[in-house]
């Protein structure tokens, strides 16, 4: 048996003019409500992109341009790359990037080998003292990085480590540790346990399922936290400038020369030191929302 | 061969038993089911048989091997998850190649067994797909697929329906029930459905409290429950349980429900005639009531409180005493809320349980 479609009439439904007044209210609200979420997010863009923009603009500028006033609406019009130039061979930079690259480097192996086992642990494994263990390692963070630097630098000095690229390394793989501790825990906490299990049963030594399983799924957190790690260490200044006096790394030079540059100098060493951050935002965003709860998938 | 043997299986969390001192055996190529409520300690006695948690003692046979202290990959088992455990990172053929790759079966046959078995679950067009593009039910077929695919003795399947939505359970069942008719392995599976249970076992092994209440052919489990328990447990509704007076009088021996007497077959009098004057509780199925629109003989009268049409059948609740009782009957049965209507217990219909301890009274 068929059943033939009717077309059956649609009721026209009148509001009273009380209704679509209410209605109205309604949606004229929700607008609003809407469009002030738009106003807050865009005045918070403006605040973090206008520093970044006027740094860039300065630094791509010629020399003449930075000191020029007033400034071109545009200041991107007349690109040049002098300024950049003119910083990166000034003294001690190109020493001062090198010696970054190699501390930011050396934390980022020690920091990824320390807290990868740190991170499963955590996420996998019910001990006695767990949870103190978590508050820990957020502890190291508790103080501020002058409190830990400056005996830290008398210790050096008495070990003879004092002035070495190693012994900013060690420092910053301290200062890194908690968060990438705590990110590569809630990579390994976001893989169910029971993929483990089902390699297992399915044959797998645990160290094969571990190899083919797990690392396969914690590899791009795991490489998000290293680039979070590089770019931490490659920023941090303090601790840097307090452990060096001849090999210091790229932001404890360029501090040092602060005071006594042009502010060419200075706009260009600041964008250097900005574009690291920038690359690395990009990329791990979706990581970083991760780490706060949210569901990105 | 693969018969499985638990001997005094005893699994604790803390001073929690989750498995208490369990013993069932599973011939070669059964269909096992373990049932019970959730909490009763199934999933932990399957996790056990996997290797994946280790008793705290007893000893597993499986195939006569003692496989109590083996890791995992040396019972020569394969598994389904409830969440189906599916690699994310992997392919579908991977996935259901795992387990032949693993074992180090060669190139060709594994690719052989991984075609065989995807093509038993109806996959075989999605080989080169990956999981997070897959709906629920398909995902369930690649992790049946990759259990089948090791063509291993034993499968242990633990709730797999259990994410699936109502229609696609229904049919994954059947299909479920067929694929392993004709697999031939020994099976152990886990649900808190009873109706799967039932639609699906070889045998039922009821569980609570870490301990196995029954074991039996679905419908013994069914018609003969061990205890207040199982009877409750199986069957929807449940069965329906209600207070009974015994009393002897010139040798013959009554259960009275009120100023209504039941007359016990021959068999179990013997075992009712001890509680001469104490009660016992009458267990009887909503569909075993016999019900009439007017007085009959050994029939007792009672007041119809609701009447629910299921469709193909009508429930209707009935309070004798202070017990609410579920009657089945057909839609076409006149009843009506607040009327009256005739019931009677057919007497080989009724477990007999003892009051305090609940279990069944074993005919004599």
């Amino acid at each position: 048996m068929t059943v033939e479609a009717k077309s059956v009439p649609v009721p026209v439904i009148v509001a009273s003019e009380e209704m679509q007044a209410v209605r109205r209210r309604a949606l004229r609200r929700q607008r609003l409500n809407r469009g002030m979420i738009y106003v807050v997010a865009i005045a918070l863009a403006i605040w973090i992109i206008l520093p970044i923009y006027l740094i860039g603009s300065m630094a791509l500028s010629s020399p003449a341009g930075v000191r020029t006033y007033p400034k071109a609406i545009f200041p991107f019009t007349d690109i040049s790359f002098d300024t950049m130039s003119f910083f990166l061979q000034s003294e001690g930079i190109l020493p001062g990037v090198i010696n970054s690259i190699v501390v930011a480097l050396i934390t980022l192996v020690l920091s990824t080998l320390i807290a990868a086992p740190a991170g499963y642990a955590i996420s996998r494994y019910i001990f006695p003292g767990r949870d103190f263990y978590r508050l820990a390692i957020l502890g190291v963070r508790a103080f501020p990085v002058i409190v830990l630097a400056v005996p830290l630098a008398v210790l050096f000095i008495r070990l003879g480590l004092f002035d070495q690229v190693h012994s900013v390394a060690l420092m910053h793989t301290a200062l890194t540790l908690p968060t990438t501790v705590l990110v590569i825990g809630s990579v390994f906490a976001s893989i169910p346990y029971e993929l483990e299990e089902a390699a297992m049963v399915h044959g797998a030594t645990p160290l094969q399922a571990f190899r083919r399983v797990i690392v396969p799924l914690v590899l791009p957190g795991i490489a998000a936290s290293a680039i979070f790690t590089f770019v931490m260490s490659w920023n941090e200044v303090f601790a840097a400038s307090i452990l060096t006096l001849e090999n210091r790394t790229l932001p404890a030079q360029v501090l040092n020369a602060l005071n006594k540059s042009s502010p060419e100098f200075q706009f260009a060493g600041g964008f250097f030191m900005l574009i690291p951050s920038l690359i690395f935002i990009f990329f791990i965003r979706r990581y970083l929302f991760n780490m706060w709860g949210q569901v990105t998938k | 061969m693969a018969e499985i043997v638990i001997e005094n299986a005893v699994k604790k969390f803390g001073n929690f038993f989750a498995v208490n001192n369990v013993s069932l055996t599973i011939n070669d190529q059964e269909f096992m089911v373990l049932l019970g409520p959730s909490g009763c300690g199934k999933t932990t006695l399957l996790r056990s048989i996997a290797g994946l948690g280790m008793l705290d003692s007893g000893r597993i046979m499986i195939g006569g091997r003692d496989v109590t202290y083996m890791p995992p990959r040396e019972r020569n088992l394969a598994m389904v998850f409830q969440s189906y455990a599916i690699f994310p990172h992997m392919t579908v053929y991977d996935n259901v190649a795992f387990g032949l790759k693993m074992r180090k079966v060669d190139p060709t046959e594994t690719k052989r067994r991984v075609q065989q078995a995807a093509e038993l679950l109806h996959i075989e067009k999605m080989l080169d797909r990956y999981p997070s593009r897959m709906s629920g039910g398909q995902r369930q077929r690649v992790a049946v697929a990759r259990a089948i695919a090791v063509q291993s003795e034993v499968l242990l399947m633990d709730e797999p329906l259990s994410n699936l939505d109502a229609l696609l359970r229904l049919e994954m069942r059947a299909e479920l029930k067929r694929l392993l008719a004709e697999l031939k392995v020994t099976t152990i599976y886990v649900t808190h459905d009873q109706i799967e249970a039932m639609s699906m076992g070889d045998r039922i092994a009821v569980m609570r409290d870490g301990i196995i209440q029954q074991v039996d052919k679905p419908n013994a489990v069914y018609d003969t429950p061990a205890d207040r328990f199982v009877g409750g447990f199986i069957g929807n509704p449940p069965m329906n349980f209600i207070e009974g007076q015994v009393s002897a009088q010139n040798g013959s021996v009554n259960v009275h429900i009120g100023d209504f007497a039941i007359t016990p077959p021959e068999g179990i009098v013997p075992a009712l005639k001890p509680f001469e004057g104490q009660s016992v509780i009458i267990g009887i199925r909503a569909e075993n009531i016999e019900t009439f629109t007017k007085p009959t003989d050994n029939a007792m009268k009672v007041q119809v409180l609701v009447v629910e049409p299921l469709g193909s059948q009508n429930l209707l609740t009935i309070k004798i005493g202070t017990s609410i009782v579920k009657v089945a009957t057909h839609p076409d049965f006149p009843a009506a809320p607040d009327g009256d209507i005739w019931l009677r217990f057919p007497i080989d219909k009724v477990r007999w349980l003892h009051r305090d301890s609940q279990k069944a009274l074993a005919p004599v």
